[in-house]
């Protein structure tokens, strides 16, 4: 009874996002266009609510900005003209995936410089350990060496043990 | 030199806490134009008050002017449009006024009952003009120059502080650009 609940619940919750996707009736003359749409308004930002794509914002401007990306994908214009309609008119900021260029190399570079800085400290951590590991056995040998008696002393101890 | 290597992950959380702090006070909600010193947008619309009239791009030129971009759904809109009347009365502002996404009877009673401060009113009701000036919601005023180029761009109410501060010291100067 209990994982019955839990299961209807568990079913409300996934299907809860559906209700707030904006819906539209666009009709596509091709399959491919409709596709493009759908990764095009999910790949672009919403200028007036920042954290929500063109697909899922309800927002006036997010719809008229639906409409155009339409008439533009229905008049055969590529996924790159889009984009460039858009970054024209409200700035590279409708990029949720930046462009590279000059002013993104930080964003773009900085995983990778911090990958590199952190493989560095990694192997330069590595190292010294294994430094610091050849060290401790080689004193280890050393005290082994010292703790062999000789045959003369096993000998005395074997004496003195009786 | 054991010592200082302690204190890098200190100086880290104050490189990021700098970072964050700065965040804070970010005006992320404004975002910079694409348009400043681009050519207003081409368009080819009726005018509120008269239907019958066409206006088009060449109609703003001549002189440096405000666009304003209105509607009255717009609360701040109606917050900023007295200190709009005052500008044009009193300091001879051109502006001219962009109703953007609105019903055509209600932007005119509008007009009618708050006094008119523009030249004229674009009626932009498929909100298409708004898109090609980068509009993402009123009120929001462009400073264009007499050829026609944006030359700033404000998102949110025009008041007496932007006025002095800002727009009136810009209009002087690009004044000041045209007739040198």
């Amino acid at each position: 009874m209990k994982l019955r609940s839990l299961l209807i619940i568990l079913v409300l919750f996934t299907l809860a996002p559906l209700g707030y996707a904006a819906i539209d009736t666009y009709e596509f003359s091709t399959p491919d266009r409709q596709q493009r749409f759908s990764v095009l308004t999910n790949e672009l930002r919403c200028p007036k609510c920042q954290n929500q794509n063109i697909a899922d914002s309800n927002s006036p401007i997010a719809n008229d900005l639906r409409r155009e990306i339409y008439r533009m994908l229905e008049e055969g214009k590529s996924d790159d003209q889009v984009i460039e309609f858009l970054v024209d008119r409200y700035g590279e900021f409708v990029l949720y995936k930046p462009r590279f260029s000059s002013k993104t190399i930080v964003l773009w570079g900085g995983p990778v410089l911090f990958l590199l800085i952190g493989l560095m400290v990694l192997f330069g951590l590595l190292s010294k350990n294994s430094r610091v590991d050849s060290v401790v056995s080689e004193k280890g040998a050393d005290s082994q060496r010292k703790n062999q008696l000789s045959e003369d002393e096993r000998q005395r101890l074997k004496k003195l043990l009786g | 030199m054991k010592r200082l290597k302690l204190f890098i992950p200190l100086a880290i959380f104050i490189v990021i806490a700098g970072f964050l702090y700065k965040g804070l006070f970010l005006e992320k909600d404004i975002l910079p134009s694409a348009l400043i010193d681009k050519p207003f947008p081409e368009f080819e619309l009726p005018t509120v008050k008269d239907p019958t009239r066409i206006v088009t791009r060449k109609d703003l030129l001549g002189q440096v002017s405000l666009v304003n971009v209105w509607a009255t759904w717009c609360p701040s809109c109606r917050v900023e449009h007295p200190y709009l009347v005052k500008l044009a009365k009193q300091e001879g502002v051109a502006i001219f006024g962009i109703d953007y996404k609105d019903q055509r009877d209600q932007a005119v009673r509008w007009l009618n009952q708050l006094h008119d401060p523009y030249i004229f009113s674009i009626e932009d009701a498929d909100g298409r003009l708004g898109i090609d000036l980068g509009v993402y919601g009123a009120p929001e005023t462009y400073l264009v120059d007499s050829k026609g180029m944006i030359r700033y761009k404000h998102v949110g109410v025009v008041d007496e502080y932007l006025w002095r501060n800002t727009l009136k010291p810009l209009i002087e100067q690009i004044k000041l650009e045209e007739k040198g």
